[in-house]
């Protein structure tokens, strides 16, 4: 279980919000919604350790994140606005770097690619897709190493409406497996049993 | 494949198929360094005597140059992010970007100074003390650029900022680096000041992935 | 009484606005007092005549050139290690002053040089070390200025004076070892002939207006540094309401 107790963000010596609680569970989904600005890219960062909490702590099975964030890191998949897709490599090397440099132990990068629909552009150049096929190739990350734990922000931007199908269904199968799942959209993911926190600007 | 391996390979595949950076390295080396007998005269003596100089400061402005890579393109495309999320404590990250990058520039610029020492007509006496400087030297010089590097990431047009920041704390590489070819090439004992560069590299790689690292954080915030 | 006691910034504006005059005072007094010893009472140097009197500036300067930066590195130190809110703004309040008394400490060198050496400039292992921390300086604010976000400029700097703080004592050696292997025979040392007891008083009273000056426009900055960040609160107020 995933837990969040108190946690409050400041940007800029401003405060975007605080005393936020939030818990997700294996196998459970939770949806940020809110107004531009009211934080949820903020919280998601905070959830992945990139951003420090001004106050509080996250608790993952009731142990504090930050007294081993390396582990945290590990068992984390984080889709920020930037899909780190290099234009010089290969849809499989992108893909296959990241799995490497996670210590997947399974090979699952065919299986990412066949997920995402971009199985037929294994071999070509990043730098040659347009934006949805690069979001996808972004996505795939997410199958080809396992984490129990996927953020994600404004996952659908630039995805038609089959690549948020591959996302939706790649969700689900994540969820089955006692995955969890935290993100922040505008449209409906077309999710079932999904729990919403409702960000408020101060 | 390590992870730490793994983050070596991808940035040397990267090096590799994006090329150019290396080779403007190298050129740029060669262009400085030709620089010198058209601005101070072409008599052999004295580029004798200041070729030891001239090319450990055109090595160092060449291994300055190439730092904007280090970090810039991963942070910009949000690589340096999900770097920082693979598990792997950020230090290590950091030392294993600081190995590729000297395996790109550090590496090539070292092979290529005994050629350019030829052009400066430098004393027989001075290529093995040359190559072993810059086997030591040159790793400094990307173990402490990565902290300049590092620290300009959130600057925009950080360039010159970075070379404000990075030359003076080259200079001790620069000192120990040429005294130790200056000693060799007057038949003096050259191993205090390799000793001392050697130190000098050595108490670098722990204390630079570190601080590097801390200024990495910094920018991702 | 806590560390964090002064951390209240109203507290600290309130007793630094207290302490500034009289700071500023005794500087005055104490630089009246030492200039009017070193440039009168003083005897002429028998080898150096009168420009020995340049010492009196110069070595105080470059004193508080190492002072200035140790006081960055400490405050930075502080401001990583303990989160003490007011340490980031004393080690930004001090690097301009600190800057500011490297120039000093080079300008006079140049010209206490001139009439020793018959040029302006040697490459003189004391002055080419404090030349270098000058640019230590100038980077050190040049990364203030070029990061936006105040707190992240911080932290960048913070991280920056320390490294430099390790650096400083390498450089000097560095600089030491250069100077020893290209050193002419017959060069006069800047430390000049050994100090009489008639020139230490001057000196050292030198020293202590420079110190006081130092806190006098230190507290100066850090109030002003403060009373920019609560104009920079108000105008964010503003527009979030």
């Amino acid at each position: 279980m995933f837990q969040g107790r108190d946690i409050a963000c400041e940007r800029g010596e401003r405060r975007i919000f605080s005393g936020l609680d939030f818990e997700i569970s294996p196998g459970q989904a939770l949806v940020l919604r809110g107004p531009n600005g009211c934080g949820k890219t903020s919280l998601l960062r905070i959830a992945a350790t990139l951003l420090k909490s001004a106050a509080g702590n996250l608790l993952w099975d009731g142990a504090d994140v930050a007294e081993a964030p390396e582990e945290h890191r590990a068992r984390l998949h984080f889709i920020g606005h930037q899909d780190a897709v290099k234009g010089a490599l290969t849809v499989r090397e992108n893909i296959a770097t990241w799995s490497n440099i996670r210590r997947s132990a399974e090979d699952r990068v065919d299986a990412a690619m066949a997920a995402f629909g971009i199985a037929h552009l294994a071999d070509t150049p990043a730098q040659y897709l347009s934006a949805g096929q690069h979001r996808r190739t972004a996505l795939a990350r997410l199958v080809a190493s396992r984490a129990a734990l996927w953020l994600l922000d404004e996952p659908t931007v630039s995805l038609d409406a089959d690549g948020t199908a591959c996302l939706q269904r790649a969700i689900m199968d994540h969820r089955a497996e006692k995955g969890m799942v935290m993100a922040a959209t505008h449209i409906e993911l077309g999710l079932d049993d999904v729990e919403f926190l409702q960000l408020k600007p101060q | 494949m390590k992870p730490f391996g793994a983050v070596i390979a991808r940035d040397l595949r990267l090096a590799v198929r994006q090329g150019g950076a290396t080779f403007l390295a190298l050129v740029f080396f060669l262009l400085t360094v030709t620089l010198f007998p058209l601005g101070i005269g072409p008599e052999p003596a004295i580029l004798a005597r200041v070729a030891p100089g001239v090319l450990w400061v055109a090595a160092l402005l060449a291994a300055m140059l190439s730092l904007d890579r280090l970090f810039q393109a991963d942070f910009e495309d949000g690589s340096l992010e999900q770097l920082t999320l693979s598990g792997l404590p950020l230090g290590g990250i950091v030392l294993a970007k600081i190995i590729a990058h000297w395996l790109t520039t550090g590496l090539p610029l070292l092979l290529a100074a005994p050629v350019l020492a030829v052009l400066l007509n430098m004393s027989d006496e001075g290529f093995a003390a040359l190559l072993l400087t810059m086997l030591i030297g040159t790793p400094a010089l990307s173990l402490i650029g990565a902290i300049g590097a590092a620290l300009t990431l959130t600057v925009r047009r950080g360039g010159v900022l970075l070379s404000l920041l990075v030359l003076p704390l080259y200079i001790p590489v620069l000192i120990f680096g040429v005294s130790a070819i200056d000693a060799a090439v007057h038949g003096l004992n050259a191993k205090p000041h390799v000793l001392l560069l050697a130190a000098l590299t050595l108490a670098a790689i722990p204390l630079c992935p570190w601080a590097s690292a801390a200024a990495v954080k910094l920018s991702l915030e | 009484m806590s560390m964090h006691y002064f951390a209240n910034p109203t507290r600290f504006n309130r007793l630094a606005g207290r302490i500034q005059p009289w700071a500023g005072g005794l500087a005055a007094i104490l630089l009246v007092v030492g200039l009017y010893m070193a440039l009168f009472e003083v005897p002429a140097d028998y080898q150096q005549g009168d420009t020995v009197r340049i010492m009196f500036v110069h070595v105080p300067s470059a004193w508080m050139a190492m002072f200035c930066y140790s006081f960055l590195a400490v405050a930075s130190a502080v401001a990583l290690i303990w989160k003490h809110p007011l340490a980031d703004l004393a080690a930004k309040a001090s690097a301009p002053i600190g800057a500011g008394f490297t120039f000093l400490a080079l300008v006079t060198g140049s010209i206490w040089g001139k009439p020793m050496w018959g040029t302006w400039w040697v490459w003189d292992a004391r002055l080419t070390s404090v030349l270098i921390l000058f640019f230590l300086y100038l980077g050190y604010m040049a990364l203030w200025q070029s990061i936006e976000d105040g707190q992240k400029a911080a932290k960048a700097a913070a991280v920056l004076a320390l490294v430099g703080a390790v650096n400083v004592p390498i450089i000097k050696f560095s600089v030491d070892w250069w100077n020893t292997l290209h050193q002419p025979a017959s060069v006069m040392r800047m430390d000049g002939p050994a100090i009489h007891p008639s020139m230490l008083w001057p000196l050292l009273i030198m020293a202590l207006a420079f110190q006081v000056y130092f806190v006098a426009l230190l507290l100066a900055r850090m109030r002003m540094e403060l009373n920019l960040r609560r104009i920079r609160a108000l105008r964010l107020a503003e527009r979030s309401s």
